[in-house]
């Protein structure tokens, strides 16, 4: 069949185009406040998330001397994490990796079973898109003030009204913005060069991207955040089937809907009053009833505007409810009631790589040495031929100190019969095999080494040795494999 | 030909007002943010020109009326490392060697500002490594022409070998065969001799004669050299310019004068320092 569009068709789909603006416009949402189960729970998260955020950089934690007294710090000019007693070196940033597959696992299998709780309560942005809202609601009134404001020409008190909302606005951005350099920084004698205009560049530069990005994020941008920016909402789809529990729409209780007169029978029609409260306090603006849309961040604000007003006409609530997209549509054909099972192949895959993933995490955690070794042989010259014929290598020698106190390490050479050792560096006392080498607590302490092979026992061409050391008990601490090069003959 | 503009049916466009062989063309307008980035970007480089150094002259370049310079941009920041250096670069300055050596960080420093400084100013004829080439030292061995102590090793570097400098070390090799001071034949069992010293040939009496009677003044009679005079060591394994026969006949015949420049004035003091500590950590050092 010839599916060409005729000319009339191309015409009208090119004066169409052409009258459609390249973007939707943006239709903005006032969300009106509700009183429920669901707001106190997102409350309660809200004060919780946000007061961890605030306070977390400002827990002390003594470590003795050297070493700084914040329990946790992103010290990225000394190149070190610490987390209460646990210190995480660059080298070791498969932790962080490790957390934030863990993250990833975690919020896989939470929307495997509760959908969007993610979004919806612990989500930044809902956080503190929540927090602006209450602010602006503060200051500007509940959804119908605010729509009525928007409306009317500029006054002295919308004047008023609008600038004192955005100073608040940037304040609490800038509190936040502000909150975060703590984390990288001492946050008590950084929050006083702050004021006094001592901090770095850097600190100043980071507090002023974060104020902006909240400012314009929870106080402008908020759903189009979820709806436009934000990448999880596109792939989340993956995780969810019928089985997670969501905030649905009982379609088959509330159609056909309509208004009901106080007293009116109930009989023929459904128990939706159509009083289009669950879309006023909806924070991204859509109509739940429609079903499963996008937009929806699975925040129960729908549920706890439907219990309300099915308490207010006397019917049963939870026309809107968390429950399963199954349960659902077998409702829907009249079907019975399909039980929850939390247990299915997709949740049990997340949990168990979940629990792979922690145990890998726990098992480099614990196996992981507080003394690392890293020897790097000299390739120019390949190998140095002295004036009595010895062959001589040079190598460069790492000893990683991790501990909170001075070690005293002894190295030897393995495979490498007849070798003397020889060494240059600070931190050296005596020589030969009895070398001791120190490094500083928290330190890398640099070595150059020589291993002297009499001429008529140098290998030929390359021979693998190892490098070890071992500390004043005589415990091997670590070691390091390298070669020992020779002429070949 | 020109056309009088009217409005497509169509699109609803106006036409350019042109045609051409019947053909007449839509008037599609660039994005007025295009026009306008456009207008930005010409009224910028205009500024830029005012502002910067842009016109080539046949002498030289306009300099803009910010006075702008890479080149003083880079000075300011060579100044700016060097006060942030300056501390250390001091200390160095007025301790003693023998005293670097031993002050852990100052080591560390001058390990670390010497091999920077190696890397420009001596890799070219010793190596990125110091192990050198026929001619030019190795300086990672445990053979040394002019002394290994990291004295010595500092005023080789500071006042060079054979050159102009008044205190460059000194010393010159005759040209035996050459200048005819010596039989090409006497040349050749002169270079036997020197064989012998490493167990690589017989000595003959002729040999001996002409090693006791030219050589051993700066090579001492065991052979085994004089720092003093820069005279290498000829009875062990190491070769400034080859240790096989024919080599050592050149040797011999022509001489070898190899010289290094001096640094003293080139470099600062600090900086020879941190270089001497450097080359005698490579691992020869005295």
């Amino acid at each position: 069949m010839d599916v060409r569009p005729n000319d009339d068709d191309v015409v009208s789909l090119r004066t169409a185009k052409a009258e459609l603006p390249l973007y939707v416009t943006r239709i903005k949402v006032y969300p009106r406040a509700i009183k429920g189960l669901w707001r106190r729970v997102k409350w309660a998260a809200v004060m919780l998330l946000l007061g961890l955020y605030y306070v977390v950089p400002w827990l002390r934690w003594d470590r003795g001397p050297n070493a700084p007294n914040q329990a946790i710090l992103i010290d990225l000019d000394g190149r070190r994490g610490w987390f209460f007693d646990v210190v995480i070196w660059p080298q070791e940033i498969y932790f962080v990796t490790g957390f934030l597959i863990l993250a990833a696992f975690g919020l896989f299998l939470a929307t495997s079973l509760f959908g969007r709780v993610w979004c919806g309560f612990a989500c930044p942005q809902t956080v503190w898109t929540d927090l602006f809202m209450l602010v602006e609601r503060l200051i500007e009134g509940d959804r119908n003030e605010r729509m009525r404001l928007d409306r009317t020409p500029m006054s002295a008190d919308k004047a008023m009204r609008k600038g004192l909302k955005h100073a608040a606005w940037l304040v609490i951005a800038a509190a936040t913005g502000g909150a975060w350099v703590f984390y990288y920084v001492d946050a008590p004698s950084t929050l006083v060069k702050i004021f006094r205009g001592e901090a770095s560049l850097e600190t100043y530069f980071f507090i002023g991207l974060f104020t902006a990005t909240t400012y314009i994020l929870a106080g402008w941008a908020r759903e189009q955040v979820c709806t436009y920016m934000c990448p999880w909402p596109r792939f989340q789809a993956a995780m969810l089937d019928e089985q997670s529990v969501i905030v649905t729409y009982q379609k088959w209780r509330g159609e056909p809907r309509g208004k009901h007169k106080a007293g009116a029978s109930w009989d023929s029609r459904g128990d939706c009053v159509d009083c289009s409260l669950c879309v006023a306090v909806c924070p991204t603006g859509i109509d739940i009833r429609d079903g499963q849309q996008i937009e929806c961040i699975g925040c129960g604000l729908c549920i706890d505007a439907c219990t309300q007003t099915m308490g207010k006409v006397g019917r049963a609530p939870d026309l809107i409810r968390w429950d399963t997209l199954a349960n659902q549509q077998a409702k829907d054909k009249g079907a019975d009631r399909i039980a929850w099972r939390p247990l299915r192949p997709r949740t049990l895959l997340y949990a168990a790589l979940l629990a792979i993933v922690a145990a890998v995490i726990l098992a480099a955690f614990f196996l992981r040495s507080d003394t690392e070794l890293t020897v790097q042989r000299d390739r120019s010259p390949n190998f140095v031929r002295l004036s009595n014929g010895d062959i001589r290598n040079s190598y460069a020698v790492k000893i990683l100190n991790k501990r909170r106190d001075d070690q005293r390490f002894q190295l030897a050479v393995e495979d490498l019969p007849g070798a003397t050792v020889g060494s240059v560096g600070a931190g050296i006392e005596g020589s030969g095999a009895g070398t001791g080498l120190t490094v500083h607590p928290d330190a890398v302490g640099t070595f150059r080494i020589f291993l002297t092979v009499p001429a008529g026992a140098a290998p030929s061409g390359s021979k693998p040795i190892e490098f070890t050391i071992r500390d004043a008990t005589g415990r091997q601490r670590a070691s390091h494999g390298a070669v020992f090069v020779g002429p070949t003959h | 030909m020109p056309t009088k503009i009217e409005k497509d049916t169509l699109s609803g466009q106006d036409t350019t007002g042109h045609e051409w062989d019947g053909v007449k063309e839509l008037n599609t307008p660039l994005p007025t943010w295009w026009v306008y980035t456009f207008w930005a970007t010409i009224a910028f480089a205009a500024v830029y020109c005012v502002l910067y150094p842009s016109w080539p002259g046949l002498t030289g370049h306009t300099d803009g009326l910010l006075g702008y310079s890479s080149r003083a941009d880079l000075s300011v920041e060579l100044q700016a490392q060097a006060k942030v250096r300056a501390n250390f670069v001091d200390k160095i300055r007025t301790t003693s060697l023998a005293d670097i050596r031993k002050d852990p960080e100052l080591f560390n420093f001058a390990l670390a500002g010497g091999r920077s400084a190696f890397q420009t100013n001596c890799m070219q004829c010793h190596g990125a490594g110091g192990a050198g080439s026929k001619g030019f030292p190795n300086l990672v061995d445990d053979d040394w022409i002019w002394g290994g102590k990291l004295d010595q090793i500092y005023t080789t570097i500071e006042h060079g070998i054979r050159n102009t400098n008044d205190k460059s070390r000194q010393s010159l090799m005759p040209r035996f065969g050459a200048d005819e001071l010596l039989t090409t034949a006497q040349v050749a069992a002169v270079t036997d001799y020197v064989l012998s010293l490493s167990g690589r040939a017989k000595a003959t009496p002729e040999g001996a004669k002409v090693w006791q009677e030219q050589c051993v003044a700066c090579h001492l009679a065991d052979g085994k050299g004089n720092q003093e005079l820069g005279a290498p060591n000829l009875a062990n394994g190491i070769w400034l310019y080859g240790g096989d026969r024919d080599s050592i006949y050149r040797t011999i015949y022509y001489a070898r004068n190899g010289s290094m420049p001096a640094w003293s004035g080139r470099l600062d003091d600090a900086t020879i320092k941190m270089l001497a500590i450097y080359v005698h950590a490579l691992g020869g050092g005295r």
